[in-house]
């Protein structure tokens, strides 16, 4: 294969060479169980901390304990909804997700909607944006926890969490925010954002799969998801993952340090990809574009009259890797619920083409991409027994 | 999920891709909603499928299944060409992820409600049966949604 253009940074990331250096020592010379008294253990477990003292200074966190390691982003939003749901011994209660929540994060939703609990999914507008008024709608006397993504990984819209955590609290309840595409992509601060739990993933930032974290502002009583050997003051059970908190740590660094300078640079790649594709091919349209608050290394296009896994196939043969909402792509069947909440027709949800910009994409990968996307589309809709019908209504329109 | 070469291969090079002009018979099956839609045009002569074309908006399996559902049809008598069934589409295809089954349910509909269009136009009476997927509610991933 000729190319390989990787534009799937939202999926996730290759290991940045500074963070495997940094990681490497760990897996066979420093190897010690932290837990243990002797120096190896000691060495293992000063560099366990140390990386959580960095990662609590990167967040804004007042203190190094209120940063609990966890083995992703699933597991830290797995452990603050049902973990702060069920606090001291709580059975019922309300607690509103967004509805274009991570199933990360509408999966323990939804086990608590069956478990004594009630739950919101409240959607987002067709901006793509949680607005205000509509949560402070949707609380209740009894809502005892919100959870509102940071960032959407899908159509990239940056959500107002401080003015939802302002509400949230008003009512009494605790603001939970999965920032798992946000951190190291724009400013991060717990303080700031008002928030009292935040979900991390290292491998979304050029760190390791397997590891994360749960910020979880001091005071904030958690009924531990892992339990055990009651490592992480009693909220984490498990032997610690030395190797993937330096790991984290590393990476989490590496982005804030070239954050100033990476982050305009993607913002641009991402506006050409944006003018290339909608400059380019007809009948198409970029999701919430309406939207300035969003994160700069995402796109998500709509492409009409054409099906996202057949565009994903032609493009891989060209070895571009881009993700779809589209059903076809997945196992559940179902185009993307992003989309659908937002308001996108099933339709043209099949159609639609998640393209996301990282550390080592450039402009020519960006124009290849382009060049690559016009003729497969044209094909494709050459194909389709339906374009000249799409095109028709639109030129009606 | 992991595609055969062979679909991949019909995928890439679509076998018959177009319409028949003035066709003898139309079958166009599945909805825009669910994501696939094909559409089917033959051409008969002594009750046999002398030429076969195919549109299809769909995923690669739609499209695959598509493809070689013309191949396997031409040159067949009428009878034989709507009792291709949906697992044979899939075997000639070297199998297709189970997710994907219902796109060979898509390709062989096409080819029935196109056989039986022919018929209904010259008087006669439809031979293929119920064509499930020619239904405008018709969602091909129940099927599949029953074993979930």
């Amino acid at each position: 294969m000729d190319h390989n253009v990787y534009l799937d940074y939202a999926a996730t990331t290759p290991v940045d060479e500074r963070v495997l250096d940094a990681m490497m020592p760990f897996f066979s010379e420093r190897y010690g169980n932290a837990n243990s008294l002797y120096a190896l253990g000691r060495d293992a477990y000063k560099a366990f901390e140390n990386a959580r003292e960095r990662v609590a200074a990167s967040i804004g966190a007042k203190h190094p304990s209120e940063v609990i390691f966890t083995s992703g982003g699933t597991e830290s939003d797995n452990t603050a909804l049902i973990g702060l749901a069920t606090a001291g011994g709580r059975t019922d209660g309300h607690i509103i997700v967004s509805a274009f929540e991570h199933h990360a994060v509408l999966g323990p939703a939804r086990w608590l909607g069956k478990h004594g609990f009630e739950i919101t999914e409240l959607d987002p507008r067709p901006d793509g944006l949680i607005h205000p008024e509509d949560l402070q709608t949707a609380m209740r006397e009894d809502t005892v926890l919100v959870s509102v993504m940071h960032g959407n990984n899908e159509i990239g819209t940056i959500q107002p969490i401080r003015a939802l955590a302002d509400i949230a609290h008003a009512g009494g309840a605790l603001m939970h925010t999965d920032a798992a595409q946000t951190l190291g992509k724009i400013d991060f601060d717990v303080d700031e954002l008002g928030i009292d739990a935040a979900s991390f993933s290292s491998h979304k930032i050029y760190g390791p799969k397997g590891f994360g974290a749960l910020y979880l502002r001091k005071g904030t009583r958690l009924t531990p998801y892992m339990m055990g050997g009651g490592q992480e003051s009693k909220r984490r059970s498990g032997t610690q993952n030395v190797v993937g908190a330096v790991g984290f740590a590393t990476a989490l660094e590496i982005a804030e340090t070239e954050r100033a300078t990476e982050a305009p640079r993607l913002a641009a790649l991402r506006d050409r990809v944006v003018e290339g594709v909608l400059g380019r091919l007809e009948l198409t349209s970029l999701n919430a574009a309406e939207t300035d608050t969003r994160l700069p290394h995402i796109a998500n296009f709509i492409i009409k009259g054409v099906e996202g896994e057949a565009m994903l196939l032609h493009l891989d043969a060209k070895g571009i890797a881009v993700s779809t909402g589209s059903a076809c792509s997945s196992s559940s069947l179902k185009p993307s619920h992003v989309l659908l909440a937002i308001g996108c027709p099933q339709e043209f949800a099949h159609g639609s083409l998640r393209v996301s910009l990282g550390r080592y994409t450039t402009g020519e990968d960006v124009d290849y991409f382009v060049d690559e996307l016009v003729p497969i589309v044209e094909r494709l809709r050459s194909m389709s027994p339906l374009y000249a019908k799409i095109k028709a209504e639109h030129s009606a329109d | 999920m992991l595609y055969s070469d062979k679909v991949m291969d019909h995928f890439q090079n679509p076998r018959n891709v177009g319409v028949i002009k003035d066709a003898d018979g139309v079958g166009e099956v599945g909805n825009p909603i669910c994501g696939d839609v094909m559409k089917i045009t033959i051409s008969v002569d002594d009750d046999r499928i002398d030429d076969i074309m195919f549109q299809t908006l769909g995923c690669g399996a739609a499209i695959a299944t598509s493809s070689i559902v013309t191949e396997m049809a031409k040159g067949m008598t009428l009878p034989e060409a709507v009792s291709i069934s949906k697992k044979q589409v899939a075997d000639e295809l070297g199998g297709l992820p189970p997710a994907k089954m219902h796109c060979s349910v898509l390709a062989t509909d096409g080819l029935k409600a196109a056989v039986d269009d022919y018929l209904v136009k010259h008087g006669r009476e439809p031979i293929a049966g119920p064509i499930l997927s020619s239904d405008p509610n018709f969602d091909p991933h129940e099927e599949e949604d029953e074993h979930a």
